[in-house]
Protein backbone atom coordinates (compact mmCIF):
# COMPACT_ATOMS: atom_id res chain seq x y z
CA UNK A 1 0.00 0.00 0.00
CA UNK A 2 1.00 3.48 -0.78
CA UNK A 3 1.17 6.66 1.56
CA UNK A 4 0.45 10.13 -0.55
CA UNK A 5 4.14 10.53 -1.44
CA UNK A 6 3.87 7.31 -2.92
CA UNK A 7 0.59 8.13 -5.04
CA UNK A 8 2.64 11.10 -6.29
CA UNK A 9 5.83 9.41 -7.11
CA UNK A 10 3.93 6.46 -9.51
CA UNK A 11 1.75 9.70 -11.74
CA UNK A 12 5.15 11.12 -11.85
CA UNK A 13 5.96 8.82 -14.26
CA UNK A 14 3.25 9.25 -16.34
CA UNK A 15 4.39 12.76 -16.91
CA UNK A 16 6.93 13.03 -20.57
CA UNK A 17 9.62 15.32 -21.45
CA UNK A 18 7.98 18.66 -23.27
CA UNK A 19 4.87 17.94 -21.15
CA UNK A 20 2.78 21.31 -19.77
CA UNK A 21 1.29 20.41 -17.00
CA UNK A 22 -1.54 21.88 -14.77
CA UNK A 23 -1.16 19.78 -10.85
CA UNK A 24 -3.67 20.18 -8.81
CA UNK A 25 -4.32 20.81 -4.46
CA UNK A 26 -3.22 18.27 -2.22
CA UNK A 27 -1.56 14.66 -3.63
CA UNK A 28 -1.13 16.53 -7.33
CA UNK A 29 1.10 19.20 -5.84
CA UNK A 30 3.98 16.65 -4.55
CA UNK A 31 4.06 15.09 -8.05
CA UNK A 32 5.91 18.00 -8.71
CA UNK A 33 9.08 16.90 -6.48
CA UNK A 34 9.10 13.34 -8.29
CA UNK A 35 9.74 14.73 -11.69
CA UNK A 36 12.66 13.27 -13.17
CA UNK A 37 15.24 16.17 -13.32
CA UNK A 38 16.55 15.20 -16.95
CA UNK A 39 12.49 16.01 -18.59
CA UNK A 40 12.24 19.71 -19.68
CA UNK A 41 8.33 19.58 -17.93
CA UNK A 42 6.36 23.31 -17.26
CA UNK A 43 4.01 23.31 -14.68
CA UNK A 44 0.88 26.06 -15.20
CA UNK A 45 -0.87 27.47 -11.95
CA UNK A 46 -3.94 28.39 -13.60
CA UNK A 47 -3.82 31.98 -11.63
CA UNK A 48 -1.77 32.73 -14.32
CA UNK A 49 2.11 31.33 -14.56
CA UNK A 50 3.35 29.05 -16.31
CA UNK A 51 6.80 27.60 -15.05
CA UNK A 52 5.96 27.15 -11.71
CA UNK A 53 9.06 27.00 -9.53
CA UNK A 54 9.46 25.56 -5.93
CA UNK A 55 8.71 27.54 -2.67
CA UNK A 56 10.68 30.61 -2.01
CA UNK A 57 13.84 30.44 0.32
CA UNK A 58 12.73 31.99 3.51
CA UNK A 59 12.68 36.11 3.77
CA UNK A 60 12.45 35.90 -0.02
CA UNK A 61 8.59 35.22 0.01
CA UNK A 62 6.57 37.78 -2.79
CA UNK A 63 2.64 38.54 -1.81
CA UNK A 64 2.14 39.27 -5.55
CA UNK A 65 4.23 35.83 -6.14
CA UNK A 66 1.48 32.55 -5.62
CA UNK A 67 0.48 29.46 -6.90
CA UNK A 68 -3.42 28.41 -7.79
CA UNK A 69 -3.24 26.55 -3.87
CA UNK A 70 -2.40 30.59 -2.86
CA UNK A 71 1.27 29.21 -1.80
CA UNK A 72 3.88 31.76 -2.26
CA UNK A 73 6.38 30.30 -5.27
CA UNK A 74 8.77 31.27 -7.38
CA UNK A 75 9.14 31.69 -11.25
CA UNK A 76 11.95 29.79 -13.64
CA UNK A 77 13.59 31.24 -16.38
CA UNK A 78 11.75 31.02 -19.28
CA UNK A 79 8.46 31.48 -17.18
CA UNK A 80 6.03 33.74 -18.10
CA UNK A 81 2.42 35.23 -16.44
CA UNK A 82 -0.74 36.05 -18.03
CA UNK A 83 -4.49 37.04 -16.97
CA UNK A 84 -7.05 34.64 -16.00
CA UNK A 85 -8.53 34.51 -19.29
CA UNK A 86 -5.82 33.86 -20.73
CA UNK A 87 -4.78 31.11 -18.65
CA UNK A 88 -8.31 29.18 -18.96
CA UNK A 89 -7.98 29.84 -22.85
CA UNK A 90 -4.92 27.56 -23.08
CA UNK A 91 -6.56 25.10 -20.91
CA UNK A 92 -10.17 24.77 -23.17
CA UNK A 93 -7.20 24.71 -26.45
CA UNK A 94 -5.58 22.01 -24.78
CA UNK A 95 -2.40 23.44 -24.56
CA UNK A 96 -1.56 21.73 -21.48
CA UNK A 97 -0.49 18.05 -22.02
CA UNK A 98 -1.74 16.97 -18.75
CA UNK A 99 -3.93 17.23 -15.84
CA UNK A 100 -3.59 15.73 -12.11
CA UNK A 101 -6.15 16.70 -9.52
CA UNK A 102 -7.93 14.97 -6.76
CA UNK A 103 -11.45 13.42 -6.06
CA UNK A 104 -14.18 12.72 -3.92
CA UNK A 105 -15.60 9.98 -6.02
CA UNK A 106 -14.78 8.64 -9.79
CA UNK A 107 -16.93 6.93 -11.62
CA UNK A 108 -16.85 3.97 -14.37
CA UNK A 109 -17.79 5.93 -16.84
CA UNK A 110 -15.31 8.50 -15.85
CA UNK A 111 -17.12 11.12 -14.31
CA UNK A 112 -16.00 12.63 -11.03
CA UNK A 113 -17.17 14.70 -8.05
CA UNK A 114 -14.27 16.80 -5.90
CA UNK A 115 -15.89 20.03 -5.26
CA UNK A 116 -19.14 19.87 -3.30
CA UNK A 117 -20.95 18.16 -0.56
CA UNK A 118 -24.47 19.41 -0.31
CA UNK A 119 -25.62 20.91 2.93
CA UNK A 120 -21.80 19.97 4.06
CA UNK A 121 -18.76 21.43 2.41
CA UNK A 122 -19.35 24.70 0.56
CA UNK A 123 -16.29 25.68 -1.36
CA UNK A 124 -16.31 26.02 -4.84
CA UNK A 125 -14.70 24.30 -8.03
CA UNK A 126 -12.16 26.82 -8.79
CA UNK A 127 -10.84 25.81 -12.11
CA UNK A 128 -11.57 22.27 -11.86
CA UNK A 129 -14.74 21.95 -14.36
CA UNK A 130 -13.13 23.98 -17.02
CA UNK A 131 -9.74 21.61 -16.47
CA UNK A 132 -11.88 18.28 -16.62
CA UNK A 133 -14.38 19.61 -19.39
CA UNK A 134 -11.14 20.18 -21.53
CA UNK A 135 -7.89 18.25 -20.53
CA UNK A 136 -6.71 15.91 -23.01
CA UNK A 137 -5.42 13.89 -20.54
CA UNK A 138 -6.65 13.58 -16.31
CA UNK A 139 -4.98 11.77 -14.11
CA UNK A 140 -6.83 11.53 -10.58
CA UNK A 141 -4.97 11.38 -7.92
CA UNK A 142 -6.74 10.21 -4.64
CA UNK A 143 -7.39 7.77 -1.80
CA UNK A 144 -9.18 4.20 -3.12
CA UNK A 145 -11.45 4.65 0.42
CA UNK A 146 -13.01 7.25 2.01
CA UNK A 147 -12.79 8.01 5.81
CA UNK A 148 -16.23 5.75 6.50
CA UNK A 149 -14.51 2.87 4.28
CA UNK A 150 -16.09 3.57 1.18
CA UNK A 151 -14.96 2.91 -1.95
CA UNK A 152 -14.79 5.77 -3.83
CA UNK A 153 -14.53 4.32 -7.41
CA UNK A 154 -18.05 3.56 -7.83
CA UNK A 155 -20.21 2.38 -10.82
CA UNK A 156 -22.06 6.60 -10.39
CA UNK A 157 -21.27 9.83 -8.58
CA UNK A 158 -23.62 10.21 -5.48
CA UNK A 159 -21.91 13.99 -5.23
CA UNK A 160 -22.67 16.75 -7.64
CA UNK A 161 -20.65 16.04 -10.59
CA UNK A 162 -17.56 17.99 -11.45
CA UNK A 163 -17.48 16.58 -15.27
CA UNK A 164 -18.98 14.08 -17.19
CA UNK A 165 -16.87 11.15 -19.21
CA UNK A 166 -13.83 12.72 -18.64
CA UNK A 167 -11.29 11.06 -16.42
CA UNK A 168 -8.60 8.73 -18.00
CA UNK A 169 -6.77 6.84 -15.48
CA UNK A 170 -6.99 6.76 -11.33
CA UNK A 171 -3.67 6.14 -8.94
CA UNK A 172 -4.93 5.16 -5.19
CA UNK A 173 -2.96 3.89 -2.80
CA UNK A 174 -4.01 0.26 -4.23
CA UNK A 175 -3.69 0.32 -7.68
CA UNK A 176 -3.22 1.86 -11.44
CA UNK A 177 -6.47 2.15 -13.26
CA UNK A 178 -6.89 2.69 -16.90
CA UNK A 179 -10.94 4.21 -17.08
CA UNK A 180 -12.05 2.11 -20.87
CA UNK A 181 -13.84 3.53 -23.12
CA UNK A 182 -16.64 1.73 -23.12
CA UNK A 183 -17.26 1.77 -19.56
CA UNK A 184 -15.41 0.20 -16.13
CA UNK A 185 -12.54 0.33 -14.50
CA UNK A 186 -9.46 -1.68 -15.76
CA UNK A 187 -6.43 -2.34 -13.15
CA UNK A 188 -2.95 -1.96 -14.85
CA UNK A 189 -0.86 -2.23 -11.41
CA UNK A 190 -1.05 -3.16 -8.29
CA UNK A 191 1.10 -1.26 -4.80
CA UNK A 192 3.41 -3.40 -3.58
CA UNK A 193 2.08 -6.28 -1.35
CA UNK A 194 -1.37 -5.43 -2.78
CA UNK A 195 -3.37 -8.30 -3.90
CA UNK A 196 -6.29 -8.55 -7.01
CA UNK A 197 -8.57 -9.80 -4.36
CA UNK A 198 -7.76 -6.82 -2.15
CA UNK A 199 -8.46 -4.24 -4.62
CA UNK A 200 -11.74 -5.75 -6.03
CA UNK A 201 -13.24 -5.65 -2.62
CA UNK A 202 -12.05 -1.99 -2.38
CA UNK A 203 -13.68 -0.92 -5.98
CA UNK A 204 -17.41 -0.41 -6.04
CA UNK A 205 -17.25 0.24 -10.12
CA UNK A 206 -17.10 -2.74 -12.18
CA UNK A 207 -13.38 -3.95 -12.29
CA UNK A 208 -11.63 -5.65 -15.15
CA UNK A 209 -8.40 -7.33 -13.42
CA UNK A 210 -6.25 -10.65 -15.38
CA UNK A 211 -5.35 -12.88 -12.91
CA UNK A 212 -1.42 -11.74 -13.54
CA UNK A 213 -1.39 -7.71 -12.73
CA UNK A 214 2.28 -6.28 -12.46
CA UNK A 215 3.18 -4.56 -9.16
CA UNK A 216 4.19 -1.08 -9.60
CA UNK A 217 7.55 0.12 -10.16
CA UNK A 218 8.55 2.96 -8.17
CA UNK A 219 11.74 4.63 -9.17
CA UNK B 1 -3.98 62.93 -22.57
CA UNK B 2 -7.23 62.72 -20.76
CA UNK B 3 -6.55 62.57 -17.07
CA UNK B 4 -8.75 60.14 -14.89
CA UNK B 5 -7.15 61.08 -11.84
CA UNK B 6 -9.01 61.32 -8.39
CA UNK B 7 -8.11 62.16 -5.87
CA UNK B 8 -8.30 58.61 -3.75
CA UNK B 9 -10.44 55.56 -3.05
CA UNK B 10 -13.38 57.46 -1.54
CA UNK B 11 -13.57 59.57 -4.35
CA UNK B 12 -13.61 57.09 -6.73
CA UNK B 13 -16.19 55.03 -5.14
CA UNK B 14 -18.33 57.81 -4.23
CA UNK B 15 -21.65 56.97 -6.70
CA UNK B 16 -21.41 52.86 -6.13
CA UNK B 17 -25.40 53.10 -4.69
CA UNK B 18 -26.95 50.19 -2.59
CA UNK B 19 -27.79 47.51 -4.96
CA UNK B 20 -24.91 47.51 -7.39
CA UNK B 21 -23.19 45.22 -9.11
CA UNK B 22 -19.28 45.23 -8.56
CA UNK B 23 -16.12 43.04 -10.11
CA UNK B 24 -13.34 43.02 -7.56
CA UNK B 25 -9.92 42.20 -8.87
CA UNK B 26 -7.66 39.40 -7.49
CA UNK B 27 -7.31 36.02 -6.76
CA UNK B 28 -7.22 34.46 -3.37
CA UNK B 29 -5.79 38.00 -1.75
CA UNK B 30 -3.96 38.55 -4.49
CA UNK B 31 -3.71 41.25 -6.29
CA UNK B 32 -7.07 42.51 -4.37
CA UNK B 33 -8.47 46.09 -4.52
CA UNK B 34 -7.63 46.85 -0.78
CA UNK B 35 -8.40 51.16 -0.55
CA UNK B 36 -11.59 50.60 -2.76
CA UNK B 37 -12.36 47.90 -0.10
CA UNK B 38 -11.88 50.06 2.67
CA UNK B 39 -13.81 52.84 0.86
CA UNK B 40 -16.59 50.67 0.23
CA UNK B 41 -16.76 50.27 3.77
CA UNK B 42 -16.66 53.83 4.94
CA UNK B 43 -19.40 54.42 2.21
CA UNK B 44 -21.98 51.88 3.42
CA UNK B 45 -23.19 50.80 0.37
CA UNK B 46 -25.84 47.72 0.97
CA UNK B 47 -27.01 44.57 -0.59
CA UNK B 48 -24.33 44.46 -3.08
CA UNK B 49 -23.64 41.98 -6.01
CA UNK B 50 -19.79 41.36 -6.21
CA UNK B 51 -18.82 39.33 -9.07
CA UNK B 52 -14.72 37.83 -7.89
CA UNK B 53 -13.08 34.73 -7.77
CA UNK B 54 -12.95 34.52 -3.78
CA UNK B 55 -14.41 36.21 -1.34
CA UNK B 56 -11.48 36.68 1.07
CA UNK B 57 -10.70 35.38 4.48
CA UNK B 58 -12.35 36.41 7.44
CA UNK B 59 -10.76 39.46 8.71
CA UNK B 60 -9.10 40.72 5.25
CA UNK B 61 -10.57 41.49 1.62
CA UNK B 62 -14.01 41.05 0.84
CA UNK B 63 -14.23 39.08 4.26
CA UNK B 64 -14.43 42.39 5.97
CA UNK B 65 -17.66 43.32 3.31
CA UNK B 66 -19.38 39.94 4.45
CA UNK B 67 -18.85 41.06 8.18
CA UNK B 68 -20.42 44.43 7.89
CA UNK B 69 -23.49 42.58 5.83
CA UNK B 70 -22.92 44.89 2.97
CA UNK B 71 -23.42 41.83 0.35
CA UNK B 72 -26.24 40.38 -1.02
CA UNK B 73 -24.65 37.92 -3.34
CA UNK B 74 -21.11 37.06 -4.42
CA UNK B 75 -20.58 35.08 -7.66
CA UNK B 76 -17.32 33.07 -7.00
CA UNK B 77 -15.29 30.29 -8.56
CA UNK B 78 -13.65 29.01 -4.94
CA UNK B 79 -14.78 30.35 -1.10
CA UNK B 80 -13.24 28.01 0.86
CA UNK B 81 -10.54 30.26 2.64
CA UNK B 82 -13.62 32.30 4.40
CA UNK B 83 -15.57 31.08 7.27
CA UNK B 84 -18.20 33.56 7.72
CA UNK B 85 -18.87 33.18 3.80
CA UNK B 86 -19.82 29.48 4.72
CA UNK B 87 -22.28 30.59 7.73
CA UNK B 88 -23.92 33.20 6.34
CA UNK B 89 -24.27 30.85 2.96
CA UNK B 90 -25.45 27.90 5.25
CA UNK B 91 -28.01 30.19 7.25
CA UNK B 92 -29.28 31.35 4.09
CA UNK B 93 -28.14 35.35 4.51
CA UNK B 94 -26.13 35.52 1.52
CA UNK B 95 -27.22 34.22 -1.99
CA UNK B 96 -23.75 32.91 -3.93
CA UNK B 97 -23.77 31.73 -7.45
CA UNK B 98 -20.59 29.45 -8.26
CA UNK B 99 -19.11 29.17 -11.12
CA UNK B 100 -16.41 27.69 -13.10
CA UNK B 101 -13.25 30.18 -12.94
CA UNK B 102 -12.50 29.68 -16.21
CA UNK B 103 -15.72 30.70 -17.09
CA UNK B 104 -16.25 33.18 -14.65
CA UNK B 105 -12.96 35.00 -16.31
CA UNK B 106 -14.44 34.08 -19.88
CA UNK B 107 -17.88 36.24 -18.81
CA UNK B 108 -15.75 39.24 -17.68
CA UNK B 109 -14.06 39.28 -21.12
CA UNK B 110 -16.77 38.99 -23.07
CA UNK B 111 -18.02 42.39 -21.09
CA UNK B 112 -14.90 43.85 -22.03
CA UNK B 113 -15.25 42.69 -25.68
CA UNK B 114 -18.69 43.58 -26.71
CA UNK B 115 -19.59 40.15 -26.82
CA UNK B 116 -22.95 39.36 -25.32
CA UNK B 117 -22.39 35.47 -24.77
CA UNK B 118 -19.55 32.59 -25.03
CA UNK B 119 -19.66 29.15 -25.25
CA UNK B 120 -18.08 26.77 -22.60
CA UNK B 121 -17.45 23.12 -22.16
CA UNK B 122 -16.62 24.04 -18.28
CA UNK B 123 -19.98 22.77 -16.55
CA UNK B 124 -21.82 20.01 -19.13
CA UNK B 125 -23.70 17.76 -17.62
CA UNK B 126 -23.43 19.24 -14.05
CA UNK B 127 -25.82 21.28 -11.84
CA UNK B 128 -23.89 24.32 -13.17
CA UNK B 129 -25.25 23.22 -16.65
CA UNK B 130 -29.19 23.73 -15.34
CA UNK B 131 -31.55 25.91 -16.97
CA UNK B 132 -28.54 26.74 -19.90
CA UNK B 133 -28.77 26.67 -23.39
CA UNK B 134 -26.43 24.37 -24.93
CA UNK B 135 -24.84 24.04 -28.58
CA UNK B 136 -23.01 21.23 -30.03
CA UNK B 137 -19.82 22.18 -31.66
CA UNK B 138 -18.15 19.51 -33.57
CA UNK B 139 -19.72 16.89 -31.87
CA UNK B 140 -19.05 18.19 -28.65
CA UNK B 141 -21.41 19.71 -25.88
CA UNK B 142 -20.86 23.97 -24.87
CA UNK B 143 -23.15 25.86 -22.31
CA UNK B 144 -23.75 29.26 -23.44
CA UNK B 145 -22.91 31.71 -20.60
CA UNK B 146 -23.58 35.50 -20.74
CA UNK B 147 -21.37 38.37 -20.12
CA UNK B 148 -21.53 39.87 -17.23
CA UNK B 149 -23.06 43.57 -16.58
CA UNK B 150 -21.29 45.41 -13.62
CA UNK B 151 -21.74 48.52 -12.68
CA UNK B 152 -18.39 49.05 -11.46
CA UNK B 153 -15.05 46.89 -11.75
CA UNK B 154 -12.96 47.85 -9.00
CA UNK B 155 -9.00 47.01 -10.14
CA UNK B 156 -5.81 46.80 -8.18
CA UNK B 157 -2.27 47.48 -10.66
CA UNK B 158 0.99 48.00 -9.73
CA UNK B 159 1.67 50.76 -11.92
CA UNK B 160 -0.30 53.43 -14.08
CA UNK B 161 -0.23 56.63 -15.54
CA UNK B 162 -2.24 59.82 -15.26
CA UNK B 163 -4.27 58.25 -19.09
CA UNK B 164 -5.24 55.35 -16.62
CA UNK B 165 -2.51 52.97 -18.62
CA UNK B 166 -2.28 49.89 -16.63
CA UNK B 167 0.46 47.61 -15.75
CA UNK B 168 0.30 44.35 -13.23
CA UNK B 169 3.13 42.34 -11.22
CA UNK B 170 3.59 39.23 -11.47
CA UNK B 171 0.47 36.72 -10.28
CA UNK B 172 -1.21 40.10 -8.76
CA UNK B 173 -2.45 40.01 -12.26
CA UNK B 174 -5.23 37.21 -12.43
CA UNK B 175 -8.41 38.56 -12.58
CA UNK B 176 -7.40 42.78 -12.72
CA UNK B 177 -7.17 43.34 -16.29
CA UNK B 178 -9.60 40.87 -17.71
CA UNK B 179 -12.09 43.08 -15.36
CA UNK B 180 -10.65 46.46 -16.01
CA UNK B 181 -12.13 45.67 -19.43
CA UNK B 182 -15.60 45.22 -18.39
CA UNK B 183 -17.26 47.22 -15.66
CA UNK B 184 -19.46 50.21 -16.86
CA UNK B 185 -17.22 52.46 -14.65
CA UNK B 186 -13.72 50.42 -13.86
CA UNK B 187 -11.65 52.03 -10.87
CA UNK B 188 -8.19 51.26 -10.38
CA UNK B 189 -5.87 51.70 -7.78
CA UNK B 190 -1.98 51.46 -8.15
CA UNK B 191 1.04 51.10 -6.45
CA UNK B 192 2.37 53.71 -8.24
CA UNK B 193 0.74 56.36 -10.51
CA UNK B 194 3.28 58.27 -12.75
CA UNK B 195 2.72 61.05 -15.25
CA UNK B 196 1.58 59.63 -19.06
CA UNK B 197 4.28 59.17 -21.04
CA UNK B 198 6.59 57.44 -18.12
CA UNK B 199 5.51 54.08 -19.01
CA UNK B 200 6.51 52.13 -22.00
CA UNK B 201 3.26 52.07 -24.45
CA UNK B 202 4.74 48.53 -25.13
CA UNK B 203 4.12 47.05 -21.67
CA UNK B 204 1.35 48.50 -21.27
CA UNK B 205 -1.49 45.36 -20.21
CA UNK B 206 -4.57 47.48 -19.88
CA UNK B 207 -4.75 50.42 -21.96
CA UNK B 208 -6.52 53.86 -20.31
CA UNK B 209 -9.34 53.52 -22.72
CA UNK B 210 -10.65 50.93 -20.10
CA UNK B 211 -10.14 53.50 -17.21
CA UNK B 212 -12.15 55.49 -15.62
CA UNK B 213 -10.97 56.82 -12.63
CA UNK B 214 -7.73 55.97 -10.99
CA UNK B 215 -5.66 56.83 -7.53
CA UNK B 216 -2.42 56.17 -5.89
CA UNK B 217 -3.29 53.67 -3.28
CA UNK B 218 -1.96 53.72 0.26
CA UNK B 219 -1.04 51.43 3.25
CA UNK B 220 -0.80 48.29 1.33
CA UNK B 221 -0.98 45.69 3.54
CA UNK B 222 -0.39 42.71 0.77
CA UNK B 223 -1.34 40.03 3.35
CA UNK B 224 -0.10 36.70 2.44
CA UNK B 225 -2.44 33.86 2.58
CA UNK B 226 -0.22 30.78 3.05
CA UNK B 227 2.97 31.54 3.61
CA UNK B 228 5.19 29.05 2.12
CA UNK B 229 9.45 28.39 1.93
CA UNK B 230 12.06 26.26 1.96
CA UNK B 231 15.29 26.32 3.73
CA UNK B 232 18.35 27.88 2.19
CA UNK B 233 20.49 24.65 0.51
CA UNK B 234 23.94 24.62 2.20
Amino acid sequence: MLDKEGIARRIAKEIQDGYYVNLGIGIPTLVANYIPSNLEVVLQSENGLLGMGPFPIEGEEDADLINAGKQTITTLPGSSIFDSAMSFGMIRSQKIDLTILGAMEVSENGDIANWKIPGKMVKGMGGAMDLVASAKNIIVAMQHINKAGESKLLPKCTLPLTGVNCIKKVVTELAVLDILPEGGFKLIERAPGVGVDYIKAATLGKLFAADDVPEMQLN
Amino acid sequence: MINKVVSGADEAIRDIEDGMTLMLGGFGLCGIPENCINALIRKGAKELTCISNNAGVDDFGIGLLLQTRQVKKMISSYVGENSEFERQLLSGELEVELIPQGTLATRCMAAGYGMPAIFTPAGVGTEVAEGKETRIFNGKEYLMEYAFDADFALVKAWKGDTAGNLIFRSTSRNFNPVMATAGRITVAEVEHLVEAGELDPDQIHTPGVFVHRIFQGTDYEKRIEKRTVRQKES
